[in-house]
């Protein structure tokens, strides 16, 4: 729609009047990372962040949250929170990710939790110049820019931001609550400069074109590589909850101590657990860990292509950095194609 | 809001009925005389409140809905226990009907042969009883019914009635006999060679346990039966029943959506599908 200009120093007003009327969530510092959290003080907000232990997934889908709640007498009651939120600081590989959990939470049946908070929320995104370390392989995955997905996006000039305007609700967003100014020629070369000068940076870490995934993967049901992670997993289920893109869960009921009223909920689940595909009777269709690791494998780089049109995996690289048995997904997709 | 996708509708379970050592059946009246319109081959996700969501095929068909429908539940898991211990009157919740069926109409004309084996009858009666209500529009109708132990042979009275009909031919085995059992003994497959049929012109439908499917495929396919005309019904966790959740993916199926029905070209080259 437009290019602003915000100064590095418009920033703190900004969101301390946005917090009049939104939460605010953005990368803040947690120990020696990064994690998205509720911003109460401009200073927390780190717009310089590497990458977050969770992905901003969880604005939308909670870790855990209600469905529902009833009580023992046969009421049921709908229960969708959400509250306006603006989500600071996204980046372009998590847009991508945010992309396909859209379409996963809307298509065939609406998931209205999801898609309230959703709709709710003003996005700021923000443009990498820089990898955020060795894991990352947003180049080759195609997520290290997005031209959509986003309300209002930030490139970082130096002493200001660029800011894209792309929807209604940014510029009103940014209309009543930011100090901005019209960007000059000079601003949008500069821009053009920046993001010019960001891609050497940045290297392919896929030996392939990451659109063959699908097709290479559909080579690759028998492949030897799922034994050997078999061999290594631990079957704990982080690389899933680190993905921007993975949102299965479970679904459980929980009872007040005067068993009188209840809420369902449901959780983030892993198809990496050794009970996530069993049944009452004591099935389990996925047994073998070298099955679960290939079902995330498949899950990543071709059935939700397959249901989506979009790769599930936007290359963010935290799967790999929060792996203690070192697995790495990128390695993987490698060894496959070499051995194709 | 309304509802959500989520939300259980609150509905009467009206009767109660022992049908084998662990199984019985419930008969569910929906709100305000509600039919749940359904078709023979999809399932229900049905709550306990405070205990907890299960899927469970429908058991009765369209045809004899009259305000209410049938569930048949094994007492296994927690919510299958909750759900024994309940006595007519108690309310039930309910979402759904969910998933694909058996498309029917692709079935009019043919001769049927049906091959449950034990908790596998359920779903499959839903599609019986259709049958039979409409039973002018198809062929033959073949029932080769197998369980474990003869007390295991649910639906016992409606069994007996398939039996003692001219224009079914419905055959009950079970693996291990006993003194009271006077029928055939042998695994579901043993009911098979003395069944003549006309391949091309038969549509074969099977649920049962795991172990079961290659056998009873086999056998089908033996006969000669085309890959596009043999039915399986599947059985997995669905937790949500809206293909959100991941529990019941099947490499890229989704049996809640794309299933519980699938054909056996469908699911050949899926590998996690039995």
């Amino acid at each position: 729609m437009s290019l602003r200009i915000l100064d590095k120093g418009a920033v703190a007003p900004l969101i301390n009047a946005l917090r009049a009327d939104y939460r605010v969530v953005g990368p803040k510092a947690k120990g020696s990372a990064f994690a998205f959290g509720p911003i109460t003080d401009p200073a927390q907000l780190r717009l310089d962040y590497d990458t977050t232990i969770l992905p901003p997934k969880k604005v939308f889908q909670p870790p855990e949250e209600r469905l529902v709640t009833f009580t023992m007498q046969g009421q049921v009651e709908p229960v969708v929170d959400a509250e306006p939120t603006v989500l600071f600081g996204v980046h372009t590989c998590d847009l991508h990710a945010i992309a396909l959990l859209d379409k996963a939470f809307s298509q065939d049946y609406a998931d209205a939790h999801y898609l309230e908070r959703r709709k709710q929320t003003t996005i700021v995104s923000l443009e990498c110049l820089e990898p955020c370390d060795e894991h990352s392989f947003c180049k080759s995955m195609g997520t290290l820019t997005a031209d959509e997905g986003y309300d209002l996006h930030l490139t970082d000039l130096g002493p200001a931001y660029a800011v894209d305007v792309a929807t209604e609700k940014g510029e009103q967003l940014l209309a009543r609550y930011g100090t901005t100014s019209e960007a000059t020629d000079a601003d949008v070369r500069r821009l053009n400069e920046v993001l010019g000068a960001k891609w050497p940076r940045f290297t392919y870490r896929l030996n392939f074109d990451a659109a063959e995934l699908p097709a290479l993967l559909s080579t690759a049901y028998d492949h030897p590589l799922w034994d050997e992670l078999a061999e290594r997993c631990l079957a704990c289920g982080s690389c899933t909850n680190v993905c921007p893109t993975c949102y299965c869960f479970n679904v459980y009921d929980e009872v007040n101590m005067a068993l009188t009223e209840g809420e369902r909920r449901r959780r983030w689940d892993s198809c990496q657990l050794d009970q996530f595909a069993s049944v009452a009777a004591g099935e389990n269709f996925r047994e073998a860990r070298s099955a679960r690791q290939r079902h995330r494998f498949m899950r990543k780089g071709k059935y939700l292509y397959e249901k989506f049109g979009e790769l599930g995996c936007v290359g963010c690289g935290r799967c790999v950095r929060t792996c203690v048995a070192e697995i790495s997904i990128v390695d993987g997709f490698n060894a496959i194609h070499r051995a194709a | 809001m309304t509802t959500t996708i989520y939300t259980p509708e609150m509905a009467r379970m009206v009767a109660v009925r022992d049908t084998g050592p662990l199984e019985k059946v419930f008969t569910i009246e929906l709100p305000d005389g509600r039919s749940l319109d359904h078709s023979p081959g999809q399932f229900v996700e049905v709550s306990v409140l405070g205990v907890g969501e299960a899927p469970f095929g429908v058991a009765s068909s369209p045809s004899r809905s009259n305000g209410s429908f049938e569930i048949c539940v094994r007492r296994v898991g927690d919510v299958t226990n909750a759900m024994h211990r309940m006595q007519p009157g108690a309310s039930l919740g309910i979402r759904g009907p969910f998933g694909e069926g058996f498309p029917i109409e692709k079935m009019r004309g043919k001769d049927l042969l049906f091959a449950p084996g034990g908790m596998g009858l359920p779903p499959l009666r839903s599609l019986i009883q259709q049958v039979l209500d409409e039973r002018g529009s198809f062929g033959r109708v073949i029932i080769l019914y197998g369980t474990k132990r003869p007390e295991e042979v649910l639906f016992r009275e409606e069994l007996d009635e398939w039996v003692a009909r001219d224009d079914v031919e419905c055959r009950i085995t079970v693996d291990r006999g006993d003194e009271t059992w006077d029928g055939h003994v042998g695994v579901i497959t043993t009911l098979f060679p003395d069944v003549s049929i006309n391949p091309r012109n038969t549509v074969a439908v099977t649920c049962g346990p795991p172990i079961m499917y290659r056998f009873v495929l086999m056998e089908l396919l033996g006969k000669g039966i085309p890959e596009t005309q043999i039915y399986l019904s599947l059985e997995r966790r669905m937790k949500c029943g809206v293909g959100k959740c991941g529990h019941c993916q099947i490499n890229n199926l989704y049996c809640c959506q794309d299933g519980p029905v699938f054909t056996y070209a469908q699911i050949k080259g899926v590998e996690e599908a039995l």
